[in-house]
């Protein structure tokens, strides 16, 4: 067992270490000059200078604090109002067209409208994150409620449960597992996006360091912002994941 | 109280599935032609005692007491419980459900205490919960989910949580089905054991023929499809009852195989 952990951290830092030695490889016989292709070391000494000066953590924290806006809105308004159209048969058969129309259409193709309705600023960025994830939740939600036993609402209606208790104690609960995913996939599409709509509308953030780094051509702290942007990602998957390990939801994974 | 009246019940169902038509192919249902399952069925079971119904499978055994438990809609006839009539589910009436009844994101206790949830006071109502997990045997897994019990306790956990409501009746639909011989065997014991004790009105389906003459106060045997009610017996031998000693006993049980279409009965 312990054998089994230390191998979960050796083996994937193994695979990174091959790719910084390929990524070394490519960077020395591809001929491009470092200000073109930067290679590891280039790349490390401009984290450096980033982590030194503030710079990284502050465009972090500016892209933190719209991921996190934005996705908590989607899930406030996603969640209940999936429960709401997945119980409410009459619902569905009413908004599951226009659902399935909206959801196609990308976050980015509301850009021109998102700048247009909310100027420049962390509004347009935030609208677009939350788009982004609040389709992937509300379909996940209102098919997580269809997918529960219908045993259930029986359980409900022999014990009188109230509407209210039905939601609080039935089908919130019934639909935990199959929602981590969900939010898991909706958390990874919003930080994708947020990126995205850092170029367009704001001047923070890593999107926006990415952008600013290729005008003054420094490729090196392109590299920087990219990994940083994978690292946060793995820190937010990590979080959700733990969530799965809340008792009264592992009942889902047996 | 728990006094179930049932007077010329019918149930009929609508047959939407589209039956695929081939040129020698009659199936037995067409689409949107009702499907009487329940056929003018007259029963009495009086206050406290212990029915087991048997009959073929698909005779719709599980729809009449879904229906008298009031989660299905009958289509004519006159159902009455203590004299009202029923309306739709209510915790007077609790159904055991074949299986995974218990709600899988709460503990035994938790599920235990959904009958008595809105009990003000929680010391006595702790210990109401206690008393009948106590009584099902799981003293100690109070705090685990329900997927961390055997098929066995599970059962028993939703015995409790029915008994905690003190309802004036109960429905069982095998509710032993899916376990073992010698479980199946311990909880009738206890289903027989807490019926003397509570003298609730309990409804038992079950496909085991000794099993219900070994229960049952009253055994209703019904047809094939659509359910016509073929043998309705009281039977007034005391606990526990034994098939060797009492000629009458073993005389119904071929009348009761024999009923069921089995001529060669052991
Ligand atoms: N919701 C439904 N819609 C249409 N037909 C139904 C429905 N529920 C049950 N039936 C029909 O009613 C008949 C009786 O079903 P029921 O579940 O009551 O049988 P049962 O006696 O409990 O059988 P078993 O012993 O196998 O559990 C079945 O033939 C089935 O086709
Ligand atoms: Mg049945």
């Amino acid at each position: 067992m312990a054998d089994f952990r230390y191998m979960q951290i050796v083996l994937p830092l193994a695979v990174f270490l091959a790719l910084g030695i390929v990524w070394q490889c490519a960077a020395s016989f591809s001929g491009w000059s470092s200000a073109v292709f930067p290679g590891p070391v280039a790349t490390a000494v401009g984290m450096w200078e980033l982590i030194a000066n503030g710079t990284l953590l502050q465009h972090s924290v500016a892209s933190l604090f719209r991921v996190t806006l934005g996705f908590y809105l989607a899930v406030i308004v996603g969640v209940p109002l999936g429960m709401l159209i997945g119980w409410w048969k009459t619902g569905q058969v009413m908004f599951n067209a226009l659902i399935q129309f909206l959801r196609p259409i990308s976050p980015l193709a509301w850009i021109p409208l998102a700048l247009l309705w909310f100027g420049i600023g962390d509004k347009p960025a935030v609208f677009l994150i939350f788009l982004a994830s609040f389709f992937p939740l509300l379909v996940s939600t209102i098919t997580a409620v269809n997918h529960i036993n219908s045993l259930y609402f029986q359980v409900a209606a022999n014990f009188n449960f109230s509407p209210l208790e039905t939601v609080s104690k039935v089908i919130f609960p019934a639909i935990l597992p199959e929602l981590l995913p969900a939010l898991r996939i909706s958390l990874g599409v919003a930080w994708l996006v947020v990126v995205a709509a850092e170029m367009i509308a704001v001047k923070s953030g890593l999107g926006y360091l990415i952008l600013d780094s290729r005008n003054a051509l420094r490729m090196d702290y392109v590299m920087d912002a990219m990994i940083a942007i994978g690292l946060i990602g793995i820190c937010l998957d990590r979080i959700i994941v733990q969530l799965n390990r809340i008792e009264s939801v592992s009942w889902g994974s047996v | 109280m728990g006094h179930v009246i049932i007077k010329d019940l019918c149930k009929d169902y609508v047959e939407r599935r589209a039956a695929p038509r081939t040129a020698n192919n009659h199936s037995a249902v067409d689409r949107g032609q009702q499907l009487r399952v329940l056929d003018q069925v007259d029963l009495e079971f009086h206050d406290g005692e212990l029915v087991c119904i048997l009959g073929p499978s698909g005779c719709g055994k599980t729809t009449l007491i879904r229906i008298i438990a009031g989660f299905e809609e009958k289509t004519s006839g006159t159902l009455l419980i203590d004299g009202k009539q029923v309306k739709g589910p209510s915790s007077e009436n609790i159904f055991v459900f074949q299986h995974n009844g218990l709600l899988p994101w709460m503990t035994v206790w938790e599920n235990a205490g959904l009958g008595v949830r809105k009990m003000g006071n929680e010391a006595e109502k702790a210990e109401r919960i206690q008393e009948y997990i106590d009584i099902v045997n799981l003293s100690g897994f109070e705090h685990h989910y329900p997927h961390q019990l055997s098929g066995g306790m599970q059962r028993r956990a939703e015995l409790a949580r029915a008994l905690v409501v003190n309802p004036e009746v109960l429905f069982m639909d095998e509710p032993f089905a899916g376990l073992d011989y010698l479980t199946r065997v311990k909880m009738r014991e206890e289903i027989i054991n807490m019926h003397e004790y509570f003298r609730k009105t309990i409804i038992f389906i079950t496909h085991d023929i000794e099993e219900a003459l070994t229960m049952g106060d009253r055994v209703v045997v019904f047809t094939e499809r659509p359910a016509k009610v073929k043998l309705n017996v009281s039977l007034e031998y005391p606990h526990p009852r034994d098939f060797s000693c009492s000629v009458d006993l073993e005389q119904l049980r071929r009348t009761v195989y024999e009923e069921l279409g089995v001529h060669h009965a052991l």
